[in-house]
């Protein structure tokens, strides 16, 4: 993967070099894996579309930060907000972090459409994943007990959702199962009539049933006006006001083509 | 004179200096030919270890062997991360143990069916089928387990548990039977009454066998699986990547027994039986032990059917036995963690994962010391030194 990175630089250079002083500046993107399908979806287009190279590098919200604040990137792709601390440091460096929404990140908790129970408070969600809920009949279930299905450490997913249910200080129940990828969590979730997961509101489909959280439906519409509790916006920073062409880019969710783009890709549009 | 018609002869014979000389030159390029592809095969792997051990060695450096030998929190994301490994160690060891388990008697058994029970048309066509599920790649044994055998296991645990119990353990207990029958029949009757004294055995064992097993399987059959994804699931997935392995070599090394041996046996008057038992195994018993070493390493080092089907969770079972509980492995660890760690180059969760890869290293060099030791052993042995 560093030699990856590398490569990537190397053919930015490339690319920069082949651009020449004639076209308008590149645009360098660095952070967020979440993100990444995002920004690498908009770099191709805003690329066809104005033949401003784009380069999108994915080394994680905090790399990206870093990035930004040392003046690596033009824009730091982030699925948290910048910390205090991240900003203060940016100020220290005369780097002025502006934020801006590019979409919304829903995360459907699903079980087995066999499972009567369809709709739990977070709090009940919240401990069935530090285990201190181990049957369903704990929750107005059947009686039998949980599997808890979680998402690989490096998943974006998994860290939203930890942060949005599970809290800081709280740690997943050991014995959760952990599968790869979205598709793993709901293939497992449909076969097991006893599981609980999470997956991107992108991947609900008839094989799991989805439950409304805190009374909400998870739902496009309830992710876009707020009342979906495990839902998080999706952020690009950029150094001041953006101008020209990142102006452009950061302006794509607004589009049409932008809107498409984010929905196409499982996420929920802002604007 | 002599000495001339001695040259003259051998001047059919021997090359001459020139062609000597050439041919010297020749072995020396291809001897060294050779030395240089063994060597460089030694000089990767030294590379490969030095290289896991020198981004390994970091970590022990900054957190120290207590943690990660003897906790089980292993929150490698968190701020700050836990890496405690036990508990996949642990789960590394049981799916190993597991599969060898159900691997070692069947791969043996089959090994010695083509090699001295099945005729040999049958071993013919037998043998290339065993051996191509070497051939079948690892992320399609993992899909199976995973879209296939787990959601079955859930479904029909019990009933499955069972059938496997009465086909897999059923033909080896009765096997058990007849043999301790014939054994304590000749121990205790004179030889006029072996016989029937060997038949009331076999009955009267054979009885309380059947019904341990029938009781055995009547409570396996209870059992219900709320997960597929646990350790049962990838044992059984490993042991039959596993089998292909140790059939052929064990099956290679029991060819390789000399005729001679059997005939011997034969002509003593031992029963086919014996003649295995008693002649071929331990003749045969290091190349097997090698074959039960080969496929167990497979099992140790297989991380794409581990990955997919283990389920994944940091946990030592409850109770430790517990099979049927989903666990984590070494392999499934680096693999699942690589992709985010290796971004923060430097840092503990990344040299974690190359202390992990250390110790899957250090456990494959040690049981092929071992093996190597009790085949040197075996030889002594059976050369009646």
């Amino acid at each position: 993967m560093k030699l990856m990175k590398k490569l990537f630089l190397f053919a930015a250079l490339l690319s920069f070099a082949a651009a020449g002083p004639a076209q308008a500046k590149d645009i360098v993107m660095d952070g967020s894996t979440t993100v990444g399908p995002v920004a690498k979806s908009f770099a191709a287009y805003f690329t066809k579309t104005t033949g401003v190279q784009v380069t999108v590098s994915e080394s994680g919200s905090g790399n990206g930060a870093k990035s930004l604040i040392n003046g690596a990137c033009d824009i730091a792709n982030m699925s948290r907000a910048m910390k205090d601390k991240e900003v203060a440091a940016a100020k220290a460096k005369g780097v002025d972090p502006v934020q801006h929404v590019v979409a919304l990140d829903g995360i459907a908790v699903v079980v087995h459409p066999s499972n009567y129970v369809s709709s739990l408070k977070i709090e009940q969600i919240r401990d069935i994943y530090i285990g201190k809920v181990t049957n369903w009949s704990q929750v107005g279930g059947p009686n039998a007990k949980i599997v808890v299905i979680q998402r690989e450490s490096n998943s974006g997913t998994q860290d939203s959702f930890k942060s949005l249910v599970v809290g800081k200080g709280n740690a997943i129940t050991k014995g959760a199962e952990t599968q790869a990828s979205n598709g793993a969590v709901k293939s497992r979730v449909g076969s097991t009539p006893a599981a609980i997961g999470f997956i991107g509101l992108g991947f609900v489909d008839d094989s799991v049933k989805p439950l409304v959280v805190n009374g909400v439906k998870p739902a496009n519409e309830t992710v876009k006006d707020g009342s979906y509790p495990v839902a998080r916006p999706l952020f690009m920073y950029t150094n001041g006001q953006p101008t020209g062409n990142v102006k452009k880019f950061i302006e794509l969710p607004k589009t049409d083509d932008g809107k498409r783009m984010i929905s196409e890709l499982g996420f929920v549009n802002k604007y | 004179m002599a000495d001339a018609s001695i040259k003259k002869n051998s001047d059919i014979f021997v090359v001459s200096p020139e062609k000597l000389r050439r041919q010297r030159a020749a072995k020396f390029i291809g001897e060294g030919f050779l030395l240089a592809i063994a060597s460089f095969v030694a000089v990767v792997v030294l590379f490969i270890f030095y290289f896991v051990a020198v981004d390994a060695v970091p970590f022990f450096q900054e957190r120290g062997f207590a943690e990660f030998f003897t906790s089980t929190g292993w929150y490698p994301a968190d701020d700050p991360g836990e890496f405690g490994a036990l508990a996949i160690i642990y789960g590394s060891a049981m799916v190993t143990i597991g599969s060898a388990l159900i691997a070692v008697p069947l791969g043996i058994a089959a090994a010695i069916c083509l090699s001295d029970v099945l005729p040999f048309t049958v071993r013919q066509y037998a043998k290339p089928v065993i051996e191509m599920l070497a051939a079948i790649p690892s992320v399609a044994y993992g899909f199976f387990a995973l879209v296939i055998f787990a959601p079955l296991l859930q479904n029909f645990g019990g009933t499955i548990l069972m059938w496997a119990w009465w086909l897999i353990a059923g033909p080896f207990v009765l096997l058990a039977v007849i043999v301790i029958a014939d054994v304590l029949a000749a121990r205790v009757a004179t030889e006029s009454k072996e016989r029937s004294l060997r038949t009331v055995l076999t009955l009267l064992f054979g009885i309380a066998a059947i019904g341990v097993l029938y009781g055995v399987g009547r409570t396996l059959s209870a059992i219900e699986i709320l997960s597929g994804t646990n350790a049962l699931n990838v044992s059984i997935i490993l042991s039959f990547m596993a089998l292909p392995t140790i059939v052929s070599v064990s099956e290679d090394s029991l060819q390789a027994v000399g005729r001679e041996l059997r005939e011997g046996s034969y002509a003593l008057g031992a029963t086919r039986a014996e003649t295995i038992v008693k002649t071929i195994l331990p003749a045969a018993s290091s190349g097997i032990l090698a074959a039960v070493i080969l496929g167990i390493m497979r099992a140790l080092g297989e991380t794409m059917v581990v990955w997919m089907a283990s389920g994944n969770s940091s946990q030592i079972p409850d109770p430790w036995f517990n099979y049927l509980e989903s666990i984590r492995t070494l392999t499934a660890t680096i693999a699942g963690d690589m992709g985010e760690a290796d971004q923060v180059t430097g840092s503990a969760r990344y040299h974690v994962l190359f202390a992990m890869g250390l110790l899957l290293l250090i456990f494959s060099f040690i049981s092929n010391f071992i093996s190597e030791r009790i085949v040197v052993r075996q030889r002594k042995i059976l050369a009646g030194e």
